[in-house]
C-alpha cells in the first residue's frame, strides 16, 4: 500500500509522457519476441526429435520385432488410413492416431495404441501392442505415471505385473483377477496393495481395444494383411 | 460426464492445488491466520481462477496456436489484468475486505497457482467446459485448504506452544498432517 | 579495495545463509516443496532458477535508468518471462529426462517471488557488479536449500542419495517423504532447525556481551 502510494507521488513530480510508457513496453515486448522467436526455431528441430525418438522406442518396444511404422488416423469416413500431418493442421486438432508396425520383411507385426485412464492418483498413460490377427496383447509401457512409489508405479515396474501382458487375450475382454489366481488366458494378475492402479490399466486396455478393433479389423481385411508366420 | 466429475473431484481433492501439488503455497502460509480472512482470499482466488480458465482458453485458441512461445508472457500478462480487474471491483465494492486482503491481492498475479491452472489445464488439453470445471474445482480445492488451515491455526493460537516452534515450522508441519489426510482422497473414483 | 572486497563476500553470503530465501525469508516455496522428490530434481530446479535470476538480474541492473518507474514491474515480468520460456525450450531440447521429471514447474519459475523480489528490491538499484554478486548468491542460497530438502526426502523416502542406492535391499523407504506431506514435514523440520540455531547463536552472543 504504502509503496503505492510512493510510487504515484513520485510520478506526479515529473510524469514521463505516455509515449514513453508505451515505447519502452512496447520495445521491451518486440526484443523479447525476437529472443523468444530465435530459440524457438533453434531448438524446434531438436525437440520434435526427440519426442518422435521417443516414441519410435516406445512402439518398438510394444511389438517385438518391429523396425519400421505407420502413422494411422480415422479419416472422415470412419475408415483408417495413413495420416501426414499437414502443416495446415492445428495443435489439438489432430486426429487421435495409431502406429502399424512392421519387420524388416514388411510383415504387419501388431498395432501400437495409446490410451489414458484415471488411476489411483492421476491419469495414467499407456502405450500398448496388439496382434490384432492373434487377438492378443503383446506388449505394454506405461508412458505417463504419478501413481504412488512403491505401490502404484509396480505397474511397470513390477517383472511380474508387467509379463501380463506379453500374451494376453483380449477376447471376450481382459479381466483383472487377484494375484495367483490367473486361469484363462485373458486375465491379469492385479498387484497386491495397488487394485485400483491395476484395474485402471485393464480399464484401459478394453476401452481402447473397442473403439479401434473394429476399425483395425476392417482395415487388415481390405489391405490383405495377416502376421508373419510364428515358427514356435 | 463422467469424465467432467472426475475432473472436478481430482482438481479439489485428489490433487489438491495445494496439499498436493504446493501451488499457491505464499498466500496459504501468509494470510491463513484468520478464518474469515482465508476465506475471503479464497473466494478472491476462485474468481480469478474462473477467469483465467477463460482467458486461458481464448489465448490457447486464438493466438497461442501460431505462436507457441508466446504462452508464458501472454499468460502471465492476462492474469495480471483479471487481477488488476478484481482488485478495482474490491476497492469499490468492499473497501473493508480491500483493506483485509492488503497486499495479497496483487500477489495472486505472482501466485503460482493461477499461472498453474492456466499450465495445467493446456498441458491436459482441456476444452473449454473442462477447463472451466477444473478451475472452479481448483479455487474450491485451495479454499477448502485454506479455511482448513486457518481453522487450525486459530486454535493454536490459544495453546501452549514454544516459541521456538511458532510460525512458518508449525504451519508447515500442520499443512503436512492436512495433506496427509487429503491423501486418503485418491483413489475415488477407482 | 579491502572493504569493496568484503562488500562483494558479504552480499553473496547473505544470501546464502542470513538472508536464504527459502529458510529464512520463506520465498519460492512452491517449487521449494513440489520438485524436491529427489537431489537430482532439486539440483536441475536450482539450477534453471539460477540461471533466470542472473540473466534477469543483468538485464535489470543495465536498464534500470532507462525503465521509467510506473511500468518496471510489467517490464520485469517480460524479462523474467523470457528467460524462463528460454530455459523451457533449451530443456526440453537437451535434456528431455529433467524436463519431464520437472513438467510445468519449470514454465512457474516466472512467478518465483523470488525473482522478481530481487529485480526490485536489488537490480533495479545497484550497479551491474553487485547485482551479479547478488542474484549469484540468492540463487546459491535457493539451490543449497532445494538440494537439502531433495537430499532428506530422497535418502528417507527411496533410501538413496543422487540415485545411488545407499542402503542395500533391507532398507524399506519411508515413502510418505517422496510423496506430499513429506515436503511439507521436510521443510516445518529443516525451518524449526533454522530457528533454533538462530536462537543458540543470539543466546551466545549475549553472553559473551
Amino acid at each position: 500500500m504504502s509503496k503505492e502510494e510512493k510510487m504515484i507521488e513520485e510520478g506526479a513530480e515529473k510524469e514521463p509522457s505516455s509515449f514513453r510508457l508505451i515505447f519502452t513496453l512496447g520495445f521491451a515486448g518486440f526484443m523479447s519476441g525476437l529472443i523468444l522467436v530465435g530459440v524457438f526455431l533453434f531448438t524446434k528441430p531438436i525437440i520434435e526429435n526427440n519426442k518422435a525418438e521417443a516414441l519410435k522406442k516406445a512402439i518398438f518396444k510394444v511389438l517385438p520385432g518391429t523396425t519400421t511404422f505407420k502413422t494411422l488416423a480415422l479419416d472422415n469416413n470412419g475408415k483408417l488410413a495413413e495420416y501426414n500431418p499437414s502443416p495446415e493442421s492445428k495443435k489439438g486438432e489432430e486426429p487421435e492416431r495409431i502406429f502399424f508396425g512392421m519387420n524388416d520383411n514388411g510383415e504387419f507385426t501388431g498395432v501400437a495404441i495409446h490410451g489414458g485412464e484415471p488411476g489411483f492418483q492421476d491419469i495414467i498413460g499407456v502405450l500398448f501392442g496388439y496382434d490384432a490377427v492373434g487377438k492378443m496383447v503383446i506388449g505394454y509401457e506405461v508412458l505417463q505415471c504419478k501413481e504412488t512409489p512403491g505401490l502404484g508405479d509396480k505397474i511397470f515396474k513390477d517383472e511380474a505385473f508387467v509379463m501380463n501382458f506379453t500374451q494376453l487375450a483380449v477376447e471376450p475382454e481382459i479381466v483383472p483377477v487377484k494375484k495367483g489366481e490367473k486361469q484363462n488366458p485373458n486375465e491379469v494378475e492385479a498387484i497386491t496393495g495397488a487394485t485400483i492402479s491395476s484395474k485402471a490399466v485393464v480399464r484401459l486396455l478394453n476401452k481402447n481395444l473397442t473403439k479401434w478393433k473394429t476399425a483395425i479389423e476392417a482395415y487388415l481385411n481390405e489391405n490383405q494383411i495377416s502376421t508373419p508366420a510364428k515358427d514356435e | 460426464m463422467n469424465e467432467l466429475i472426475w475432473i472436478f473431484i481430482s482438481a479439489l481433492l485428489v490433487n489438491n492445488f495445494t496439499l498436493s501439488m504446493f501451488l499457491g503455497l505464499c498466500p496459504f502460509l501468509g494470510v491463513s491466520a484468520q478464518l474469515q480472512t482465508a476465506f475471503r482470499l479464497g473466494l478472491a482466488n476462485i474468481f480469478v481462477m474462473v477467469i483465467t480458465a477463460l482467458a486461458s482458453y481464448a489465448l490457447n485458441t486464438w493466438v497461442l496456436i501460431h505462436a507457441p512461445y508466446l504462452r508464458l508472457i501472454s499468460f502471465i500478462i492476462v492474469i495480471a489484468s483479471a487481477v488488476q480487474f478484481v482488485e478495482m471491483a474490491i476497492k469499490k465494492l468492499s473497501p473493508e475486505l480491500f483493506k483485509a486482503l492488503g497486499i495479497f491481492l496483487p500477489l495472486i498475479t505472482t501466485n503460482c497457482a493461477i499461472l498453474g491452472l492456466a499450465l495445467f489445464s493446456t498441458n491436459k488439453g482441456y476444452g473449454f467446459l473442462e477447463g472451466l470445471i477444473y478451475a472452479i474445482g481448483a479455487g474450491l480445492g485451495v479454499t477448502l485448504a485454506l479455511v482448513l488451515l486457518a481453522g487450525v491455526r486459530e486454535e493454536t493460537r490459544i495453546l501452549q506452544i514454544p516459541r521456538l516452534v511458532r510460525g512458518a515450522a508449525l504451519n508447515l508441519i500442520i499443512a503436512g498432517i492436512i495433506s496427509l489426510a487429503f491423501m486418503g482422497f485418491a483413489g475415488l473414483f477407482g | 579495495m579491502s572493504t569493496e572486497k568484503s562488500r562483494v563476500a558479504a552480499e553473496f553470503i547473505k544470501g546464502l545463509w542470513k538472508e536464504n530465501p527459502v529458510f529464512v525469508a520463506l520465498l519460492g516455496m512452491c517449487p521449494a516443496l513440489a520438485v524436491t522428490n529427489s537431489a537430482i530434481n532439486g539440483l536441475a530446479m536450482g539450477l534453471a532458477t539460477t540461471f533466470v535470476l542472473v540473466c534477469s538480474s543483468i538485464l535489470v541492473s543495465l536498464l534500470r535508468k532507462v525503465i521509467p518507474k510506473q511500468v518496471r514491474i510489467t517490464t520485469y515480468i517480460v524479462i523474467i518471462a523470457t528467460f524462463v520460456t528460454v530455459i523451457d525450450f533449451v530443456l526440453e531440447a537437451f535434456l528431455p529426462d529433467i524436463h519431464k521429471e520437472l513438467g510445468a514447474f519449470i514454465a512457474l519459475i516466472v512467478v518465483n517471488c523470488l525473482i522478481l523480489g530481487r529485480q526490485e528490491a536489488f537490480a533495479s538499484k545497484n550497479n551491474i557488479g553487485m547485482s551479479i554478486i547478488d542474484a549469484a548468491g540468492m540463487s546459491a542460497g535457493f539451490t543449497f536449500a532445494l538440494v537439502s530438502i531433495g537430499i532428506i526426502r530422497e535418502v528417507l523416502g527411496n533410501g538413496s542419495i543422487f540415485a545411488v542406492d545407499l542402503f542395500g535391499k533391507s532398507f524399506e523407504p519411508w515413502i510418505i517423504m517422496i510423496l506430499p506431506p513429506g515436503g511439507f514435514f521436510s521443510l516445518g523440520f529443516l525451518l524449526l532447525f533454522f530457528n533454533w540455531m538462530t536462537e543458540r547463536n543470539k543466546q551466545k552472543r549475549s553472553k559473551t556481551a
